[in-house]
């Protein structure tokens, strides 16, 4: 479903880009694009796109935007576009539970926060695991 | 962390680049920051490498080179901290792609993590693998993906069961390995695993036949229960969409009934309750909602036919076509594609709509629609909805347009009923849209109305009023300055006027006005402009009265500084002057173009120059003598392979000098069809005396290129009146153009090479009344070029005077005449005439030499005409 972009990525989000803010508001979210369909849905300042096949289901896709923003919105605690830019590792990291291989995943918003959440604590442990090292380092020093 | 050491935050480096108010400052910043990472690894850093790289990422993100940093990735996946891991992973599939070698090297970090006890270690590597992997990382790793589809965690099942996808579409071949696990997953309870389960087996039914043959007899029922049963659910707050429980399993099972069901019927009887339930109780006002009814729909009709399914299908998209969303209406077009292989009446009622979509402000909705209309034209209503095409054509906008046109055209062409009908259809959207039309459109019109003899007239005149009001498109001056050109006449004479028509009166003047026009507006171009000389030329024969005038507007172009123009502005220029007799019949009426030919070559994928108009001559390089002689060959329907056929001693040298399928009538004056306009060609070519009033049956490109090029003028007269010209000195090259038209000889074997030895004088040509005889030398240091010394000796006992000696030889020769001795040729050989030739043969030592003659001469004041072919030339010229 989701294309691997390679080196081009860059002119290829330019050309997107293009496009995509070129349309009115009222126009329907689907551009056909070099041969592939873009998705597209606003949410206040930002566009959310997804390349897919042409025997994939717009509608559908749709839907699997929202879905994601939605965790996004749940993750973060009323999502913000700030909150994108400084962590966009964990947005990642939450994309990660939603697609694999251009596929959905998980259809539940609960299931994916809560594999993100003990991942993320899983995170925490070590990290405070390696602080108690160090503080215990320096009092051997 | 501590926050005096070396290198920035994340956020800090995030916080500057924001900051940056030029594109130049960003730079800056990223440089610094990429510098103290470079130093950092080059240091072997361990603490901040995390935060390396998720700077090096950002970086990334932006459009900066980050390859340095990729064995970043791979150190920190090595590590054995999961904080690590998941940043490196994350890095890799974020700066890798399949295509680095780099990745080759993970290979081993995969294959230990997909074994780790951590069962999130093993969803990383699942997760990198399933997005990035490689055909080689595939096959080596597809052992542990089978293994994982069967782990205790289900979030680990579903992720294996999505990597396997991305290694089935690399490898297809180890598809068979993953068809047992795959059904296993279709029975679980868990909707992630379901949902990727079922993902998998559609997959597999993509990449594997037996795959496809197993889940068919194997698993249909169970799917249709599981749809059943998620369909019938009630309300579960987790997987809750819009009112409908997980719209996602809905789609996916839709989508695996699908593939199960095409072209099985006991396959498809199995779905058919649960199609008709999903299809009736699908809420439809949400987007869940329509995209599972879309689905749905799309099933409906990919599988075997069921009656009641079908109308409930069409009446859903029905209700889509109508709705106001613009994306269900965008949806709906999609389904209507699909649905006319299935049932095109039903989609033919939805035309009106359809055809309000192709207006419709939305530019996707439009190219939709536009594609939708063409699928629906048939015979019956090709008529109004080219009409409704056409006048949108009108209104629309200008990136629309070229779409547009090229799609009207396309139907034009395709549906045509009649002949008038094209040509105002297509004479309608060249006025509006001209400059959007491809060359072989408005060639192909030109064949077409080439083609349609009755209706030339009314063509013409409504040509030139169509030009009053739309000469700014290019394409339709060009058909109208070849129509005026060509039927100049029928357009100041009203010849062949239709009831339907207007009543018109165009002077001679008139038309010259608006071909005049056409030369000397500045937005024509060279094609045009080439054009336009050329129908004035025609004009100038067709409006004697005209030709002053015309001549001073071609003269105009003399000095013009693109060389076709100039070249043909003075050649015409010449012939006007000086060439009067041969003027009418340089310019006679086109012979009709073959239609078939035409059509066949245009399949082919011809170049769009190769035009059948005098266009087409501008390919000629300018001021090369020989154009290229295939055009010709195409538009006289030349096949150089054409075996003789049997038919009177005429026909058959003219069929192999042209390898042209020839009856014996043709020989006389009638045809049209220039395939077999080959002799009459070749006669009309070489007869000057004849009169013009003849079949049209002048090939157009032959005329043109005589035209074109001053020496095949100038060669063609001088086989006419050798005489006449006293020093006329043409190149031997000149006469090769004439020689190109002639083609398909039958070729020799190969002679053996003869250098500068003596050849036997030959009698070339002897009837009752005259002999031909030849003697043959060889200058020096040439072996290619051959001397002739013609000798006509009279064996009558009057005497022949005005004596004219012609010859035409094909293509990979050339010929040369010197002016002859004498016009009189005294009786019973008292005396003789003898003329000097000068043969160049391209192909010597491969084929002979070989020549068609015709030789005019007046007995008493009356003319007798003789032909001949001489084929008995020594071998080895």
């Amino acid at each position: 479903m989701l294309q691997s972009m390679g080196a081009h990525f860059v002119k290829v989000i330019r050309e997107l880009t293009g496009i995509i803010l070129s349309r009115g508001p009222k126009l329907c979210n689907f551009v056909e694009w070099r041969g592939l369909k873009v998705v597209y849905k606003r949410y206040a300042g930002l566009y959310f796109s997804m390349c897919i096949d042409q025997d994939d289901n717009e509608l559908e896709t749709l839907d699997i935007i929202h879905h994601y923003v939605e965790m996004l919105d749940r993750y973060f605690l009323n999502v913000c576009e700030l909150d994108l830019i400084y962590n966009f590792h964990k947005a990642y990291y939450i994309l990660d539970e939603l697609l694999l291989a251009g596929e959905l995943q998980e259809s539940s918003r609960r299931t994916i926060a809560r594999l993100v959440a003990a991942q993320d604590s899983l995170v925490e442990t070590a990290r405070e695991q390696a602080s108690l090292l160090g503080d215990l380092v320096k009092q051997a020093m | 962390m501590n926050p005096f050491s070396s290198g920035t935050r994340l956020r800090d480096m995030i916080r500057a680049i924001r900051a940056c108010k030029t594109a130049a400052e960003e730079r800056g910043v990223v440089r610094k920051e990429c510098a103290a990472i470079r130093a950092a690894i080059n240091e072997n850093d361990n603490d901040y490498r995390h935060r390396n790289l998720a700077k090096l990422m950002f970086i990334h993100m932006l459009g900066y080179p980050t390859h340095f940093g990729q064995m970043e990735c791979l150190k920190l996946i090595a590590s054995s901290e999961f904080p690590e891991k998941r940043i490196g992973y994350l890095g890799l599939m974020l700066l890798l792609d399949e295509r680095q070698e780099v990745l080759m090297l993970v290979t081993n970090s995969l294959k230990q993590d997909l074994n780790h006890s951590n069962q999130y270690i093993v969803g990383l590597a699942l997760c990198a693998l399933g997005n990035i992997c490689s055909a080689e990382m595939a096959r080596d790793l597809a052992p542990e993906v089978e293994r994982l589809l069967q782990f205790r965690d289900p979030n680990t099942r579903k992720k294996a069961a999505l990597c396997a996808i991305r290694i089935i579409r690399k490898v297809p071949d180890l598809a068979e390995n993953f068809i047992n696990p795959a059904a296993a997953l279709l029975k679980e309870k868990h909707h992630g695993v379901l949902i990727t389960g079922v993902q998998l087996c559609t997959d597999l039914c993509k990449a594997s036949a037996d795959a496809l043959e197993y889940f068919r007899e194997k698993c249909t029922e169970g799917l249709v229960k599981t749809l059943k049963d998620v369909a019938n659910s009630p309300y579960a707050p987790e997987y809750d969409i819009a009112g409908i429980t997980d719209p996602f399993l809905h789609i996916r099972l839709l989508k695996l009934l699908r593939v199960l069901g095409q072209g099985d019927a006991d396959a498809s009887d199995l779905m058919n309750d649960i199609l008709a339930q999903v299809a009736t109780k699908t809420e439809s006002n949400k987007n869940a909602g329509n995209a599972i009814l879309y689905e749905c729909v799309e099933t409906i009709m990919s599988i075997e036919d069921n009656g009641g399914l079908r109308v409930l299908a069409i009446n859903i998209l029905g209700r889509f076509l109508s709705n106001r969303d613009n994306n269900i209406r965008y949806v709906a077009l999609n389904m209507l594609m699909k649905a006319i292989t299935v049932d095109a009446q039903a989609v033919q009622r939805h035309r009106a709509t359809i055809l309000e979509c192709v207006k419709d402000s939305d530019a996707s909705i439009r190219k939709r629609a536009l594609e939708l209309v063409y699928l629906l034209i048939n015979e019956s209503n090709v008529k109004p909805l080219t009409k409704e095409l056409i006048d949108y054509l009108e209104v629309s906008d200008q990136e629309f347009k070229g779409d547009l046109t090229a799609k009207i055209c396309s139907l034009i062409a395709k549906f045509s009923p009649e002949k008038i009908w094209y040509i105002d259809q297509m004479l309608k959207v060249l006025s509006e849209a001209g400059n959007f039309v491809k060359d072989e459109v408005w060639h192909a019109l030109i064949v077409v109305i080439s083609n349609a003899s009755d209706l030339h007239g009314y063509t013409v005149r409504a040509l030139y009023r169509a030009l009053q009001t739309s000469v700014e498109q290019e394409s339709l001056v060009r058909v109208a300055v070849w129509c005026i050109g060509e039927y100049g006449d029928m357009l100041v004479k009203n010849v062949g006027m239709l009831d339907i028509e207007d009543p018109i009166t165009v002077t001679e003047s008139d038309a010259v006005d608006i071909i005049e026009l056409a030369i000397k507006r500045h937005t024509s171009d060279l094609t045009t402009k080439a054009m336009s000389l050329i129908a004035l030329l025609k004009l100038s024969s067709r409006f004697p009265s005209c030709s002053e005038r015309i001549q001073d507007i071609i003269i105009q172009n003399r000095g013009n500084l693109v060389l076709e123009l100039q070249q043909r502005s003075i050649e015409f220029n010449s012939i006007i002057q000086k060439h009067q007799n041969i003027r009418s019949a340089l310019v006679e009426r086109m012979p009709v173009l073959d239609e078939a030919t035409f059509i066949g070559r245009r399949a082919g994928s011809m170049p769009a120059t190769v035009s059948t108009s005098s266009g087409a001559s501008l390919n000629l390089p300018n001021g090369v003598a020989k154009p290229s002689a295939a055009p010709l060959v195409d538009l006289l329907d030349l096949s150089l392979d054409d075996a003789p056929a049997p038919s009177s001693s005429g026909g058959d040298f003219l069929q192999d000098l042209l390898g042209v399928d020839l009856s014996p009538a043709s020989n006389q004056s009638g045809t049209n069809q220039a395939s077999k306009t080959g002799t009459d060609v070749l006669l009309d070519l070489l007869s000057i005396e004849t009169p013009p009033v003849q079949s049209s049956s002048s090939p157009p490109d032959v005329l043109s290129s005589i035209q074109h090029n001053k020496s095949p003028v100038a060669s063609l007269e001088e086989l006419a009146l050798p005489s006449s010209l006293s020093g006329q000195a043409t190149t031997p090259v000149a006469a090769a153009p004439m020689m190109d038209l002639l083609d398909g000889f039958v070729s020799n074997p190969p002679k053996p090479e003869n250098n500068g030895s003596v050849y036997p004088s030959v009698v070339a040509f002897e009837s009752g009344a005259l002999r031909i005889t030849f003697d043959f030398s060889k200058p020096p240091g040439n072996p290619q070029t051959t001397s002739i010394q013609a000798t006509f000796t009279n064996l009558s006992p009057s005497v022949y005077s005005d004596f004219i000696f012609q010859a035409a030889v094909p293509k990979f020769l050339q010929l040369h005449l010197d002016p002859a001795s004498s016009n009189t040729l005294p009786a019973t050989g008292n005396g003789s005439i003898t003329q000097n030739l000068r043969v160049t043969n391209s192909q010597h030592g491969k084929k002979s030499l070989v020549m068609r003659i015709r030789i005019a001469y007046k007995i008493n004041d009356k003319d007798v005409l003789e032909e001949g072919q001489i084929s008995n030339f020594p071998r080895g010229l």
